[in-house]
């Protein structure tokens, strides 16, 4: 039985499944002049963010909030950790005050799976981010705005372009849109392709503008040059111009198809203004559905007397 | 419906060893009477329905309301606003079940402010769904009124609250199981009465 969100790796079709439609039935409250539910009362839920975040943070805050749970932020700036604190101390505090849920966010790949599996803590833990390996809860927000957006995951074509070596982002995806039954396209220079990218259930390529023309949708991910620590590519001219959408790019993609972004922006590197900001951009619905798909995972992490996630029961007996 | 532990034949369990040990109290004909009546009852007693809203808890109460919506306009003429109202994120009993799946709320667009509230269920047993579905409305609206008409009454109440339109008074012991089908869900209309263990969960 699993207890925490680490991997999207970890969900079936089904358990994925269950999150988008229990998302969409929370999606609705968004409407009401009520914008809460008491779900969660009384149960607290921690943010424990080693990494800057605007988006995750605040979607994650206004998640647990509308289901009335108890909210404590806690950011690596500003607190003991920056008095030199371990991971553990600072979990076993936690643990103290007795959290239910702790979202973590931490610059190490498998900072998440350590806090949920060293025994250090007995609250369920999400995924929020760890290193360049995983962001659960964005693919699942990615997966939401993109069935919205075509329907059905099945059989779609979506491309993910750009620094993908870095991107916790795209890992999640991959794995996620083909557990869903999507083709995933990765593309990216050869400096930015991850080792050993064969055997993940997605195909590759070096060049962007014979694959745009076959998408459904397109997912633009950031230059992230806080992590590279050499020279990727000659100049970011040179990036933009061969791997930056841009309005003559998006031309050559299907009338239906969208472009995505998880944020925050490079505008004017790996996307144009122009591009950013025109309809077929579903980034700041990206933004709104992000709130609906982390109640949906908060309530069936800790909703019940045990997660709806991962287990034999599907939770839908009546 | 969703009351405790009853009504709990999952769908795909061997249907027809749990049927063999359930034996049937009302048959469709008895249903579709029960409906009837109720539809005129809630006519005669909210003098025409001017301002009634129907909302039906999922799964079988939101069937319900819409066959009670159709006898009305059958009746009347008069086309109820009808919604369904669903109560998981508001049951008291959650943490004692694994988490389960949400299902539809849609509320009619005129919303319930002002307006007369029938609430719609299959099975009235210890009262916690209708607890529940209050305070579901309370987030939503203040209705003028909330009323409330079930298909079944069984008895065994933990709280107190009673229904204004009941189809059927079914005097049952706790150990015993209540179970409503209808056409929209499983094929065709009946409330089996047995006895809990066999073939339940």
């Amino acid at each position: 039985m699993k207890r925490h969100l680490l991997s999207t790796a970890d969900l079936s079709a089904d358990d994925a499944t269950l999150i988008l439609d229990t998302a969409a039935e929370l999606a609705r409250i968004a409407d009401r002049p009520i914008k809460k539910l008491p779900t969660l009362r009384g149960r607290t839920v921690v943010n424990l963010f080693y990494e800057d975040s605007t988006r995750t943070r605040i979607s994650f805050e206004t998640a647990a909030k509308r289901l009335s749970a108890d909210v404590i932020n806690f950011s690596a700036k500003g607190s003991s950790v920056s008095k030199g604190e371990s991971l553990k101390d600072t979990a076993l505090t936690l643990e103290a005050m007795g959290a239910d849920a702790v979202v973590v966010r931490h610059w190490a790949s498998g900072g998440a799976y350590r806090l949920a599996h060293a025994g250090w803590i007995r609250s369920a833990v999400v995924n929020a981010g760890d290193g360049t390996h995983e962001h659960p809860t964005q693919a699942l927000l990615d997966a939401y705005t993109l069935r919205s957006r075509l329907g059905s995951l099945e059989g779609r074509r979506i491309g993910i372009v750009g620094d993908v070596l870095h991107s916790r982002v795209a890992r999640s995806n991959v794995r996620l849109l083909s557990t869903l039954g999507a083709e995933v396209t990765l593309v990216a220079p050869p400096t930015l392709m991850p080792f050993a990218v064969e055997g993940w259930p997605c195909s590759s390529s070096y060049d962007l503008d014979p694959v745009l023309p076959k998408l459904d949708a397109v997912m633009m991910l950031r230059v992230q040059r806080e992590r590279m620590d050499q020279a990727f590519f000659p100049t970011e001219r040179e990036y933009s111009r061969r791997y930056g959408l841009h309005a003559q790019r998006m031309a050559a993609l299907p009338e239906h198809a969208v472009v995505m972004h998880p944020g925050p922006m490079n505008r004017g590197l790996e996307i144009s203004a122009e591009v950013a900001d025109s309809t077929r951009s579903t980034i700041t619905e990206q933004v709104a559905n992000g709130v609906s798909v982390r109640m949906a995972v908060l309530y069936l992490l800790l909703g019940g007397s045990e997660p709806a996630i991962g287990t034999e029961n599907e939770g839908g007996a009546k | 419906m969703t009351d405790g532990t009853e009504t709990t034949v999952s769908p795909a369990a061997p249907a027809s060893a749990a049927q063999a040990a359930m034996r049937a109290v009302l048959d469709a004909s008895a249903v579709s009477r029960a409906l009837t009546r109720i539809a005129h009852e809630i006519l005669e007693r909210t003098q025409g329905a001017d301002d009634a809203v129907l909302l039906g808890i999922p799964t079988r109460g939101a069937h319900l309301a819409t066959r009670l919506g159709a006898q009305i306009a059958a009746v009347e003429g008069l086309e109820l606003p009808i919604g369904t109202l669903d109560v998981t994120m508001y049951r008291d009993d959650l943490r004692l079940r694994p988490a389960r799946a949400i299902k539809r709320t849609e509320i009619p667009s005129g919303g319930i402010d002002g307006k007369l509230v029938v609430l719609v269920d299959d099975v009235l047993f210890s009262g916690r769904t209708i607890r529940a579905a209050l305070d579901a409305l309370g987030d939503i609206g203040r209705p003028r009124a909330v009323q409330l008409a079930v298909l079944v009454d069984r008895g065994h109440r933990e709280l107190p609250i009673r229904a204004d339109y009941v189809g059927k008074n079914l005097p049952t012991a706790q150990r015993e199981t209540v179970q409503v089908r209808l056409a929209e869900t499983d094929g065709q209309d009946a409330v089996l009465l047995g006895v809990k263990g066999a073939g339940a969960r």
